[in-house]
């Protein structure tokens, strides 16, 4: 517990000085492409002293000054599978973002949508003998979380409080100077692998960048697509990207859950190149301009051409008609959507009162994907894009970079996670020194 | 036919990658852009000067540069022309004049010879100017000598206002002005003047002016003989002098001074012979 709380505070030490210094750059690793996004943050207003453990307020103001994507390689499944290749890529995408935004950029915060991210609910309460709530209290209340075993070899990647509840009145989102008798909270953790964090890591620093951050990619595309009432009444924010679909659920503007199907959009291609025996990148050139979900009688008389340069006139010459196409894509969309639909309903998403689906991602671009979807996920289902910030370029407004967009949200307003509080006096080792400074402050 | 292409790898190698990122240093970057260059001008320069000889050269041809248009036709000053001065004062002009002509006019500090010209004696005020043609013009306003004045330095001319204007070496070079004598002489000549002028019926016996304990003046005659001048009114005083002598010859007698310093009492002292004489006519015997 001690290091995670040593490193995440590094990181977020990374992160203020790089708020300091006004540029940052976050990095979106997926398995299809690579953005970089490079932000400037012009500090407006002044920092507000004493809220620093907030929402770093006053840190508000970002502009996307430096914006590039790059093909992605060495990536599969959202984890990083050749790290020189991987390495060169983001290279490739650093430094195209860094040219455009003619500042070197030091500080990274990164996101990926792989190593098998796994939510835990963890409940905890401490006494409070009838006085105000502080800030130490919180500290403690988020301590007294009972911590289940999450296995060896993986790491905790948030840990956000999502509830306070002070006696018997719950759903508090800031409890501190309430008289109570009994605080306890819920929080939510996200384990992720740990060996992908450290290639990850490992890529960067050897690209000379430092990692200020990291998040899921489900959570973050989560906080970009959907819109401030969905999160506050509850919805699923599903991420269709090439290697991975990652589920998010909202409650109480806070995420509730957090999953990934190892499904996504290189599946549907490989299905058309295997389907019709052409190569990866014809068949991801077929699906972008024909491809869909529903056939229709006109389909049937649209032919693709199947351009081929193996020599041989037959082969080269074949041509499909769109509904061939659509007849091998929709199993495998189908099937995605059927596995988000099952670990949607292993999380209970159907017991929650509003049950807003939103498709985001580069995946939800299949044309007729929202009615195929409604029928699997349930009525409500919308298409979503991210948000609008400052200075994006038109080619990055797509549902493709829902999550470099809500990454840029995460920096500039990131969410408060268990390390954010100051850990409480127990809990540190005997005899350490902070220890022996308190004593020394108190004393003298 | 099978194209066997490999696409270029669009990733920069880890050195470009690497330099670009110094590049956007701003410390790097304003250092390369503006110190490198400043300093290999400041290195060439500083190895070029550094020899002793190059540097004589450098300069030698600056100055030679500077010479050769300071020394264009239209710069040149190719003679002088006094006006208003005599012999004397344009032989004294002529040796204060720095070199021979032609000269540059950036060579001709004019204030500085405008003061070496007006400290020669006879010169009152000066004005030089360059005329076009390369033509030094002097303009030169003369002091007028009125009388001479005779002090422990020898005989000086002086004007008006006191000054002088020039030094001589006896009194006879210059009969035509009167002497004036004593302390405070200098600073009333105009005085001395109007008393000369008013002396003119004795012309041929006045010998010069003396002004006694710069007070009031004494008209010395010749064969000693003095007029005592009152502080105030000295003219009348002199005035009825002159009528004496033109009414009873009184100078022309043996008459050593003529005291007019109290209007009302005029008084003569006679000479040692006269007073003898006096006395041996009336009968007087002085016993010793």
């Amino acid at each position: 517990m001690i290091e995670l709380y040593e490193t995440q505070r590094a990181m977020r030490g990374l992160r203020k000085a790089a708020l300091q210094r006004g540029v940052i750059a976050i990095l979106d690793v997926g398995t299809s492409k690579i953005a970089c996004l490079v932000l400037r943050f012009d500090r407006t207003d002044s920092f507000v002293e004493g809220e620093d453990i907030g929402s770093m307020a006053g840190q508000a103001g970002f502009r996307v000054v430096g914006a590039a994507t790059t093909r992605s390689r060495g990536v599969r499944f959202g984890e990083i599978d050749a790290m020189a290749e991987t390495e060169r890529a983001i290279r490739t995408v650093v430094q195209a973002a860094q040219k455009m935004a003619g500042v070197r950029v030091d500080h990274v915060i990164a996101t990926f949508s792989g190593a098998r991210p796994r939510s835990y609910g963890l409940a905890g309460a401490v006494d409070l003998d009838g006085q105000q709530v502080t800030e130490e209290d919180i500290a403690r209340v988020l301590a007294s979380c009972e911590v289940p075993d999450y296995g060896s070899g993986r790491e905790v990647l948030h840990a956000q409080p999502v509830n306070f509840a002070l006696d018997h009145r719950s759903g508090m989102i800031d409890p501190r100077g309430q008289i109570g008798n009994t605080l306890s909270c819920d929080m939510h953790m996200l384990t992720i692998d740990a060996s992908v964090i450290q290639n990850l890591a490992y890529c960067i620093k050897r690209c000379d960048l430092e990692l200020a951050g990291f998040a899921n990619s489900a959570y973050v595309s989560g906080t970009s697509a959907l819109i401030e009432d969905e999160k506050e009444l509850g919805a699923a924010c599903i991420d269709m990207g090439g290697g991975t679909t990652g589920i998010s659920i909202f409650m109480r503007k806070h995420m509730i859950y957090a999953d990934t199907v190892r499904m996504g959009g290189d599946h549907v291609t490989s299905d058309i190149s295997m389907g019709l025996s052409v190569p990866m990148s014809t068949a991801e050139r077929i699906k972008t301009f024909y491809g869909g979900v529903y056939a229709t009688g006109m389909d049937d008389r649209e032919l693709i051409d199947l351009d081929g340069d193996s020599g041989d006139w037959e082969h080269d010459r074949r041509t499909v008609s769109r509904t061939e196409l659509i007849g091998i894509m929709r199993p495998r969309v189908e099937e995605i959507l059927e596995e988000v639909r099952a670990r949607l309903d292993a999380a209970g998403f159907d017991h929650l009162p509003s049950q807003q689906i939103v498709l985001t991602g580069g995946g939800s671009q299949i044309p007729g994907l929202d009615g195929l979807a409604s029928k699997i996920l349930g009525q409500q289902v919308r298409l979503g894009r991210p948000l609008r910030v400052h200075g994006l370029p038109q080619a990055a407004t797509g549902p493709g970079f829902a999550s470099a967009v809500g990454l840029c949200c995460f920096a500039a307003h990131p969410q408060d996670e268990w390390w954010d509080f100051d850990m409480p006096v127990e809990r540190y080792p005997a005899r350490s020194l902070q220890r022996a400074m308190k004593w020394f402050k108190d004393n003298w | 036919m099978q194209q066997m292409t490999r696409r270029a790898d669009p990733a920069p190698s880890r050195w470009a990658y690497k330099v670009q990122r110094l590049w956007l240093t701003p410390v790097f970057r304003t250092g390369l852009r503006t110190g490198l260059p400043v300093l290999v001008v400041a290195l060439v320069a500083g190895i070029y000067l550094g020899n002793e000889q190059r540097r004589a050269d450098l300069f030698a041809g600056i100055e030679g540069i500077k010479r050769d248009f300071q020394e264009r036709p239209e710069f040149m000053v190719q003679m002088m022309s006094v006006d208003g001065a005599n012999e004397k004062t344009l032989k004294a002009i002529h040796e204060l004049m720095p070199a021979n002509f032609p000269l540059s006019s950036f060579d001709l500090n004019l204030g500085e010879l405008r003061d070496k010209i007006r400290g020669i004696d006879a010169v009152k005020d000066v004005t030089l100017q360059i005329r076009s043609g390369g033509v030094l013009q002097v303009n030169v306003t003369e002091r007028i000598p009125v009388a001479l004045w005779r002090g422990p330095e020898g005989v000086e001319v002086i004007d008006a206002e006191g000054v002088r204007a020039d030094k001589l070496g006896t009194r006879i070079e210059r009969p035509d002005l009167p002497l004036i004598v004593g302390e405070g002489a200098k600073q009333n000549v105009p005085e001395a003047l109007e008393l000369i002028a008013a002396a003119a019926p004795l012309k041929e016996r006045v010998r010069g002016i003396v002004r006694v304990s710069n007070r009031r003046w004494d008209l010395v005659l010749d064969r000693d003989q003095r007029i005592l001048l009152p502080e105030d009114d000295a003219i009348r005083a002199l005035e009825r002098v002159i009528a004496l002598e033109q009414a009873k010859e009184l100078l022309t007698r043996d008459v050593a001074v003529v005291d007019m310093r109290l209007a009302d009492r005029p008084t003569i002292r006679m000479t040692e012979t006269a007073h003898k004489e006096l006395l041996r006519v009336r009968g007087v015997k002085i016993e010793d």
